[in-house]
């Protein structure tokens, strides 16, 4: 059976100019890592990067009752975002597992945009058009076609992006978003990202969106911003214990598990996978996804079994060697009784035992908080 | 970066340079590359007993791991000790990076591994 052709964001002939190493992701060709997935690593912890995450899906609900339509077929709380603000949701399953993991734009009253994973966007449109049809005046529309998508992350982020806007970074707190200009691009500038540091996330039309890279990349080599791969952005969401959807996330994984009921809007009355959360709260749970360091050497990767007084009790989700912390750790989900932090664990890793311990999540989180923001 | 005249090749990117009965083997600048960054290398015992093109260790990193093969039939007399602690030199010094040292059993097998010229066309 034949695989359908590659699609290609626009920065695609910019990637394979500048000598990028390219892999197939999600049905993208997109770039894998530039300079090196460890230096690219860095260079975010330390001074910033710029991704090219356009293959992203983008989906707008709008319509005088979008709200309450987005309410019933996204777990977390829209009513709490004003316009210009943003939040991490999960489109759930009847049985409150991942149909995917999303962030939800609030652009009007009336109007929202959700970024969705790129491999998920054509099964999540059909999934919410098939929920909304009944919720009144609300239309959903795949706009994916309409932005190319950069992120701009690490500490140096704001100082490169800040003299190509005339939004106020300084004022624009996380997860908050504004329309402006960029390089002289009109563009949505969200301060956003995964990568557990500092950073925006800049929606610019595909026409545009060479000038902007370019911009960016100019504006930011001298405080040691780099291009960056698809390698880089995995290893550093993994640091910051952010969820891959298809790997620590999916159809079989409940937002509770996964230790994600921070994203469930608890006080709502209703939405699709609310009646099984709350039965599984009052229940408990029996397996949920920690967090573990490896004691002996090796790398756990995805797949390999977690194993309890050599009984096989669980699988690894993702698993890296972390260039910023060098240690090598990943997530896991294992038996509820193994889930406290200090747990002792083995991987089977192709055929060989290695001791692990449960540690707490995130295994990274930054020391400062964005400068200026209040 | 250049192929070492002196050594051999194989079709698995690794490549042995050898003196006398001994032959000290290590992957080539291409796999390296394909690699990307090297965060860990799993290394046999000395005496372990490899035959020709059997996996005597495993290579890892950040994003993948690939089996080692052995050019060569032979004893493991060595291993490069120094890589436990700095896997990362495979990336900046490739050809300079032994792994593992062999006492070849069978040393007419090396007339049938690549010359440099033959094993850098093979990855043009």
């Amino acid at each position: 059976m034949s695989s359908p052709p590659l699609k290609k964001t626009a920065l695609n002939a910019r990637h394979r100019a500048s000598g990028a190493k390219m892999a197939p992701y999600g049905g993208w060709d997109m770039p894998l890592e530039y300079s090196g997935i460890a230096a690219e690593h860095m260079a975010v912890r330390t001074g910033a990067g710029v991704f090219d995450v356009s293959h992203m899906g983008e989906i707008e609900i709008a319509g005088k009752d979008a709200l309450a339509a987005l309410q019933q077929i996204s777990c977390n709380d829209a009513s709490k975002l004003q316009s210009g603000q943003a939040q991490y949701s999960g489109l759930l399953t009847p049985n409150g597992t991942f149909v995917d993991d999303l962030v939800v734009y609030r652009l009007k009253a009336d109007h929202f945009l959700l970024v969705v994973n790129a491999a998920n966007l054509f099964k999540d449109y059909a999934w919410i058009a098939e929920h909304i049809a009944s919720a009144g005046d609300a239309v959903a529309v795949d706009s994916s076609s309409r932005y190319a998508l950069l992120a701009v992350q690490g500490p140096a982020a704001a100082g490169a992006v800040q003299p190509l806007t005339g939004v106020d970074l300084a004022s624009l707190a996380p997860f908050s978003f504004a329309h402006g200009e960029v390089a002289n691009v009109r563009a949505t500038i969200s301060r956003t990202g995964y990568t557990g540091e500092d950073g925006f996330e800049i929606f610019v039309p595909p026409q545009s969106a060479d000038r902007v890279w370019q911009a960016v990349l100019a504006s930011g080599e001298a405080d040691g911003l780099v291009p960056c791969g698809l390698g880089a952005r995995d290893t550093l969401r993994l640091e910051a214990a952010m969820r891959l959807y298809g790997n620590d996330i999916d159809e079989e994984t409940t937002a509770l598990e996964a230790g994600l009921g921070w994203i469930v809007g608890w006080q709502k009355p209703d939405f699709v996978g609310a009646a099984a959360l709350r039965a599984q709260k009052t229940a408990g749970l029996t397996r949920r996804l920690v967090g573990f360091e490896l004691v002996d050497p090796g790398i756990a990767r995805r797949g390999h079994e977690v194993l309890a007084g050599g009984a096989r009790v669980g699988v690894v989700t993702s698993g890296t060697q972390t260039p910023y912390l060098k240690k090598s750790i990943g997530m896991a989900y294992v038996p509820a009784d193994k889930a406290s932090p200090g747990t002792g664990i083995q991987i089977d890793i192709r055929g060989r035992t290695a001791n692990a311990i449960v540690v707490p999540l995130p295994f990274y989180k930054r020391t400062t908080e964005p400068e200026g923001h209040r | 970066m250049e192929y070492p005249s002196g050594y051999k090749y194989t079709k698995e990117h690794e490549w042995i340079d050898v003196t006398g009965d001994r032959g000290r083997v290590g992957i080539t600048d291409y796999a390296q590359q394909q690699l990307g960054d090297v965060v860990y290398i799993e290394l046999p015992e000395v005496g372990t007993a490899l035959k020709e093109g059997q996996s005597f260790g495993t290579i890892e990193s950040v994003k993948a791991v690939s089996e080692l093969y052995s050019p060569v039939s032979g004893e493991v007399v060595e291993v490069n000790a120094a890589l436990k602690s700095k896997p990362e030199v495979v990336n900046t010094d490739p050809h300079g990076s032994w792994l593992i040292a062999v006492r070849l059993s069978e040393p007419k097998e090396i007339a049938g591994l690549l010359d440099a010229a033959q094993y850098g066309s093979l990855v043009k």
